[in-house]
Order: structure tokens, then sequence, then C-alpha cells
């Protein structure tokens, strides 16, 4: 087990190189020039020659990738080009929101999904199962910006339960936890509905019940534990998702997220910003995966890991 | 021998020796606190980085230069200077400082801050995307090159006097030194920020910042030494950050925010302004930015002046000002109609299909021809675009949209590669009210070099010599002088390397607690409103 978690993590270190290596390069190629927005409208051509120097922007490709890496396994993620401010310091200010709201954001998933999954496995074939199904199909096409708003403006405008976006309180964190719940319950419900359905068939299941026991006790112990299996990696992936990708509803919560950091980022092509925020979200992909490898065996006595 | 030069600015300085006596709004009422909402971050509170108009205004309450502007005006006003002496030949500032003026630090403010303030924002190592602005003053070319450390030109007379030589006339140098960018930073708390000034700014301004929690919000708390007696009103700005403007907007009409910084959401607008209690609230100026097409003079076949007039005469504007809820007027030349130089009375190209048909078919392309149009892909710059491409197919000429991100259409117009450029979103707003500002950068050579801001690519020597010409005068409102750039942008036209479409109007929501004259909600240099003069009345 802890030569499985040293070998994933070398592992994983190499995936991080290589997503630095090809977010690196995408954003030298990228046809937009971030001199040319740090110096503004109307900035001379010498003061633009000034910057592109002293950033080393005027350097090759390679030698750019490798200053940016040695500073990295320095601990020093850069400064942002437009904002002047260490990287470490913007990202590790927008951290902690994000982690909350990511943690929020799969437990109501789960909730949720979870439970429109069971139900649906239960009574499949009926017509709760068919509009269940319609519903998930529903809330994973249904836009962000929209649930979003909806649920702001029934919950928090119209009928005053929660506060107009914001981040501090409990208040604050459930609205955007969820929307991110209803839009992501969907993938979970038809995950669980389909595990659910398989074990149910399976022998050990009937034997369950042969032997006697009743059926709520066959589905929470017997049932449950072995379709919930799929789901832990689906978790896996969300946490990766979550760290970093969320722009939107963090947008209309005003959530201050690193999703949003990112975004705006992007626009402003503060390389160090997006490297920074591209690579801890990687981090999360890659931890928030072995996490889910890890798990697994805990719950699951037959998965061994060597 | 030194003479007084008899500008308005300059009659008002000697008129009142000790300007700091404010006339002070009678209904107004000391203290409360304000809320601001912004979407994107505040980046930089740093005078000599900043250069967005959400941070200006912020810096602006922060910092002060040795001009300033009076409050809701475009009207120069001396600000740290006491007053001012210029040379007979226009080649010589001498400014007499304030006394007593305090950075919020404490310590007094004297003429060797001036001079550490303006080597800093012109070294290359700032970083300043200002510096060029200062390139008048003596001494400017041996700094940006790296030769020397200091300002030549700059020099220190006594703690209360400082003298700034320049290399060349330049009748807009008051105006520089208005600019955010001229802003007296005191250099104790620059070096104790360690390259991070902007995060932890120290002026001598209005407000000092009290709280800055990143991605959530800035605290502005009055400046209680602030040499203007008796401002700021308010006791605290609070800037909210991280807020779409729809979910702003419903804040504010429930009573949690003061002014959407974002302004109203383009969906909600009408909504907004049929409801007579909201409309209301809504303070409506005029602002001196333009919306344009460039035309690039240099890729066939909009290298013909033909070509381009029939362009400009294919437009309509009318409809496209439609497409923004009306929030602009068309316009017919570079200049916005508020700015000195503007020409009355021009027609510029109207709208005129046949004869657009006509003057193409003239020129050998009565059938059309196939071209890219630019544009930055945010709202409601695409639906602009489809507009100009729609006019643009009733007189034959095919224009693919290539809907961008902003960066990236400021790449292609600046490498010159883009025939045709809208320039919503990345429209120009003037720097300070002068007609010169809608030359240089964007009109003239210098900017027409690769990945300079002419996206139109258009250098004229004789035009550019005539720019030259008028900015060498003494004085920036001499009727002289503003004929010379009213005829510049008059030969521009000529040439209809642009498509001037329209000036915006600016709209500010404000809530029902906050007052002040009408023009600080519109205040031209401070977006958007100026914090320094407004008050709550409850």
């Amino acid at each position: 087990m802890a030569g499985y978690a040293v070998r994933r993590l070398v592992q994983a270190m190499l995936i991080l190189l290589g997503v630095s290596f090809i977010t690196f390069f995408l954003l030298y190629v990228l046809p937009a020039d971030p001199v040319r927005q740090i110096a503004g409208r109307s900035a001379t051509p010498q003061t633009v020659a000034n910057i592109r120097e002293q950033l080393g922007l005027d350097q090759p490709f390679l030698v750019q990738y490798w200053r940016y890496m040695a500073g990295l396994f320095q601990g020093d993620m850069g400064r942002s080009y437009l904002q002047k401010t260490d990287v470490a310091t913007l990202i590790a200010a927008r951290l902690p929101a994000s982690l909350l709201l990511m943690a929020a954001g799969i437990f109501a998933e789960l909730c949720i999904g979870l439970t429109m999954g069971v139900i649906a496995a239960l009574w499949r074939g009926r017509s709760i199962d068919n509009s269940l199904m319609m519903t998930s199909f529903v809330t994973v096409s249904a836009p962000q910006f929209v649930v979003a708003l909806l649920l702001l403006y029934v919950f928090a405008v119209k009928l005053g339960w929660f506060p107009i976006g914001g981040y501090g309180t409990a208040a604050h964190l459930v609205l955007p936890a969820m929307t991110l719940g209803v839009l992501g319950s969907g993938w979970y419900a038809r995950m669980m509905r389909s595990s659910m359905v398989e074990v149910l068939r399976s022998d050990f299941v009937r034997t369950a019940r042969a032997k006697g026991l009743t059926r709520g006790r066959v589905i929470l112990r017997h049932a449950m534990p072995n379709a919930i299996l799929p789901i832990i990696a689906m978790i896996g992936i969300d946490i990766g998702i979550f760290m970093g990708g969320i722009v939107v509803v963090e947008g209309v919560f005003g959530w201050p997220g690193i999703g949003q950091l990112a975004w705006q980022a992007i626009q402003r092509v503060d390389i160090p910003i997006i490297m920074g925020v591209t690579l801890v979200s990687a981090c999360a992909i890659v931890l928030g995966n072995l996490l889910a490898d890890l798990i697994t065996p805990l719950v699951d006595p037959r998965i061994r890991i060597r | 021998m030194k003479k007084l030069l008899a500008t308005t600015a300059l009659v008002a300085a000697l008129a009142l020796p000790a300007a700091a006596q404010e006339t002070l709004d009678p209904n107004a009422t000391p203290g409360g606190n304000i809320t601001i909402t912004y979407k994107d971050d505040v980046a930089t509170l740093d005078p000599a980085i900043g250069y967005d108009w959400q941070n200006w205004s912020m810096i602006k309450s922060l910092f002060d230069g040795l001009m300033d502007y009076a409050p809701g005006t475009t009207d120069l006003r001396p600000g740290l200077a006491e007053s001012y002496e210029v040379s007979e030949d226009g080649m010589t500032f001498t400014f007499t400082l304030r006394e007593g003026v305090k950075f919020h630090n404490g310590r007094e403010m004297t003429a060797e801050d001036v001079k550490y303030s303006l080597d800093r924002v012109t070294n290359p190592v700032t970083q300043s995307p200002g510096a060029g602005f200062f390139g008048a003053i003596e001494g400017y070319d041996a700094i940006a090159s790296g030769e020397a450390e200091t300002l030549s030109g700059v020099s220190v007379i006594d703690p209360q006097t400082v003298e700034i030589k320049l290399s060349r006339p330049d009748a807009t140098f008051l105006h520089v030194m208005a600019l955010n960018f001229a802003s007296i930073v005191p250099q104790e708390a620059v070096d104790a920020a360690e390259g991070d000034f902007g995060k932890m700014p120290v002026g001598t301004g209005a407000f000092k910042l009290d709280e800055w929690t990143i991605g959530q919000r800035l605290v502005f708390a009055k400046n209680g030494d602030y040499w203007r007696d008796g401002l700021p009103y308010l006791d605290s700005v609070t800037f909210e950050v991280g807020q779409e403007p729809i979910v702003a907007l419903l804040r504010l009409q429930n009573g949690e925010v003061d002014v959407p910084g974002d302004g109203i959401p383009p969906a909600k607008f009408q909504e907004v302004m049929a409801d007579p209690e909201q409309a209301a609230r809504v303070v409506e100026g005029g602002q001196l930015q333009t919306g344009y097409i460039t035309l690039n003079v240099t890729i066939p076949p909009l290298d013909n002046v033909d070509v381009r007039k029939a362009i400009n005469m294919a437009i309509n504007k009318e409809r496209i000002t439609q497409i923004i809820n009306g929030r602009a007027v068309p316009a017919n030349q570079p200049l916005p109609p508020s700015m000195p130089g503007y020409t009355e009375g021009y027609d510029g190209y109207a709208y005129d299909v046949e004869a657009a048909k006509a003057l193409l078919a003239e020129a050998g392309f009565g059938d059309g021809f196939e071209t890219e149009l630019y544009v930055m892909n945010t709202d409601p710059n695409p639906r602009i675009a489809q507009a100009i491409q729609q006019d643009l197919a009733a007189i034959g000429v095919d224009a693919a949209i290539q809907s961008l991100a902003q960066a990236n259409v400021i790449e292609a117009g600046g490498a010159g590669t883009a025939p045709m450029v809208w320039s919503g979103g990345m429209a120009w707003i003037a720097d300070f009210p002068d007609p010169s500002n809608f030359f240089g950068p964007i009109l003239g050579c210098a900017g027409a070099e690769e990945g300079g801001w002419n996206w139109a690519k258009f250098c004229d020597a004789e035009i550019d010599a005539a720019a030259t010409e008028a900015d060498s005068m003494l004085d920036p409102s001499a009727p002289e002088r503003l004929q010379m750039w009213s005829d510049v942008y008059m030969s521009v036209m000529e040439q209809a390397p642009w498509v001037p479409v329209f000036n915006e109007q600016r709209y500010t929501m404000k809530s029902a607690r906050i007052s002040g004259d009408d023009s600080l909600f519109v205040d031209p240099v401070s977006i958007p409103v100026n914090y320094d003069y407004i008050y709550v009345t409850e």
C-alpha cells in the first residue's frame, strides 16, 4: 500500500511536469502579447521593449520555461505581471473559499444525486424512474449561469432566506453549493442508478433477501456500499474540476474562489497567475484521483492494492 | 525674467492662493459609508501602474498630484501645488507646493517627494504604462534608456519649490501633471512595500487604504488630516469585488449597494429606465470616448481611399446605437463632442447606401470584395459586428467576423494583420481633456509601428507635422491651437482611416441615500463617481 502510494506520487509529479510544460508552451504560442497588456495603450515602443526585457519575455521559450521551473522548485511561483503581487499570495488568499465550496458542492451533489439514483433504481422502469432520469438530464444540460441566477433570485432576492451573494457565513455557502449540487447531481444520479441496478440483480443480494433480511436492510447494508464504488472515482474527478473551474457560479454569488482569479488572468494574459492556478488545479485532480484510489479498498475489501 | 501665463487655471491659482479652502456643499453632512461593487478584482492601487477605468478613480482618491481637476469638470486646477509659474518660452515650470500636506504615514510632503515620484514613474524598472507621457521632461530619454537614475530636468529649489524643465514645448504638460501617473508618493513607503506598493498604497489623498481582503473587498477610510478642509464627507468607502453586474443591480434594489461600479447591465437597462423611481436615480452624462472601426490602410483594397469612404457611407450608425439601447450618440469624427477642438457643423460621411455603392464601383470594386472584421467577444460587441457586417453586405462587401478575446484582438490590431477592427470594449477614452490625446497613439505615425494602438496603421507625415506644431503652442486652450487640432482631424477624415461610429454616454445608477451634485456621478475623470465630494443623506 505504501509502495503503491509512492509510485502514484512519482507518477503525479511527472503528470504535473507535463501539464506545466504544455500550459507554458500554449501560453507562449498564444497570439496575445502579455507585454502589451502591461504596457497599455499609450506606451512608447521603448517602454514595451524595456518591460519585455525585464520580464525575460525576450528570451527563447526553453530559457523562459527553465527560469519558471527553477523558481517553482524553490517555492517561488513568480509575481503577477499586472498586479505585481506574489502569485502564491493571490492563490493562498482564495484557496480557503475554493476548498470550502468544493467540499460543500460535492456534499450537495451526493445528497441530491445519490438519493435520486437509488430511488430510480429501486423503482426502475416506473414513472418515478423516468421522471427522475429526465430531471437529471435537464440538470446536467442546464447552463450554470441560469441555474445560479434562478436560485439567487428566488431564495435570496424574493424569499430573502439567504444573502444575495458574498462570502463569510454558512448562509452564504448554501446557494452556491446548492447550485453546484443541482448541476452535478445528474451525473451522480445516473451513475448511481445503473450501478445500483446492477448490484440489485447480483447473487449476493438475492441470497441476502433469501435468508430473510428486510428489504431496507439489504439495500442499506448490502447493495449501497457495493453500488457506491464508481461514485468514489467521480468524486475524485470533481475535486479537480471544482478547484479552478467554477468561474460562473463564483461570479454570480461573488464567491472569492480561484476560478475567478484564473478567468481574470486569462483575459489579461497574466501568465504567472495562469500557470499557478493551472498547476494548483492539476494538483487537485491528481490528488483527488489518488485519494479515490486509496479509499476504494477501504470501502470494498475485494479490491487489493499492491 | 519669468512671465506669468494667463491660462484660466493659472488665474484661478493666483486669485485663490489658499485654494485649500473648498466651497463646501451646504447640504452635505459628514459621516457614513457607501458600498461600490465590481466584477473584477482591483489589480493595483499603485499610481504609476494603475491604468484601467476601475482603479483610476480609486487611485485619485488615495493620491494627489501637483495638478488636479475641479470636481465634476475637466477644468484644471492646482492640486498639491499651491501655484505655478511658466517661463516665457513655455519650457520651464516652477511649482510652489502647499505647506503642511501630510502623507497617510504622517510625514510632511516636500519637493524631494515630487522629484522622487517623477523619477520613479519614468524609471523603466517601475514598468509604468504611463512613462511615455513624461517624454517632454528634460532627461527623459536618459532615464528611459537606463543611462540615468534621475530626471535631469526636475530640480528641487527648496523644500516647497520644484522646477521642471522641458526639452520640447508641450501644451499638454499641465494635464500630464494631473494624471494619476504624476501622483506624489513617499519613497519610504514604496521601499517598505518591496515591489508591491500597489497593494500597500500611501498617498496624500482624501482617503487612505484601511483594509484589503484579496478577492473580496477593499475599505477606504477618511483621511482626517486631508489638506482640503472639510473633505471628504464620507467616513469610508467599501469596494466589493467579484460580483456580476446583474447581481449588483439586484443588491442595489435591495438596499445593500450604493453604486454598481460596472454600470447597469445591458439586459436590464430598459427595465430600469421604464421604472420612474429607479430612472430618477440614474445620472446621465457624456464622456470623452469614441467607438470606431479601423480600416487598415496597408491592406488592399482598404488602401484605396475611395473604398474607405464608401465603407464610411455604408454604416448605419443610428441602428448601431439602438443595439446598445440608445446609450450613445452617432459620431462623425474622431473627437467626441465635449472635447475642445471638436469640429462643429461637420457632417462627416452621411449614411447613403447608393452613394457608397457608386463610389465603390468607381474605385473598381463594383462586385464588392471579401475582408475580415475583428471584434472583442463580449456582449454587445459581437451584435454590433453583425450589424456592421449586414451594412457592408448591402454594398457587396463580404466581411467575416473574427470574434476573439480582448488580448487577441489587440494583438491582431497591433501586428497590422486585421483589415478591420471594431473598437468596442477597447475604445479610446481620453486620458486628459485635450484634443491631442486622440491622435498620437491611435492616428499618428508613432502608434502605427508594430504593436501600437493605431490599428488603421495610418501614418501621414504632413498631418503628424501639423499635430506636433499644435502641441508646441504654449497655451493649451488657445483658439488657434484648437483650430489647428480641428484641422488635423478634418485632414484625417479626408483620408477616412476610421469609421467613427458613436460616442458612448455614461449612466451611473445610485442608491437613494447618496447625494451630491449630479456632475459628481458622471465625473469625467473619476468613474463611476468622485468619492471625495459625495455624501450620504441619512
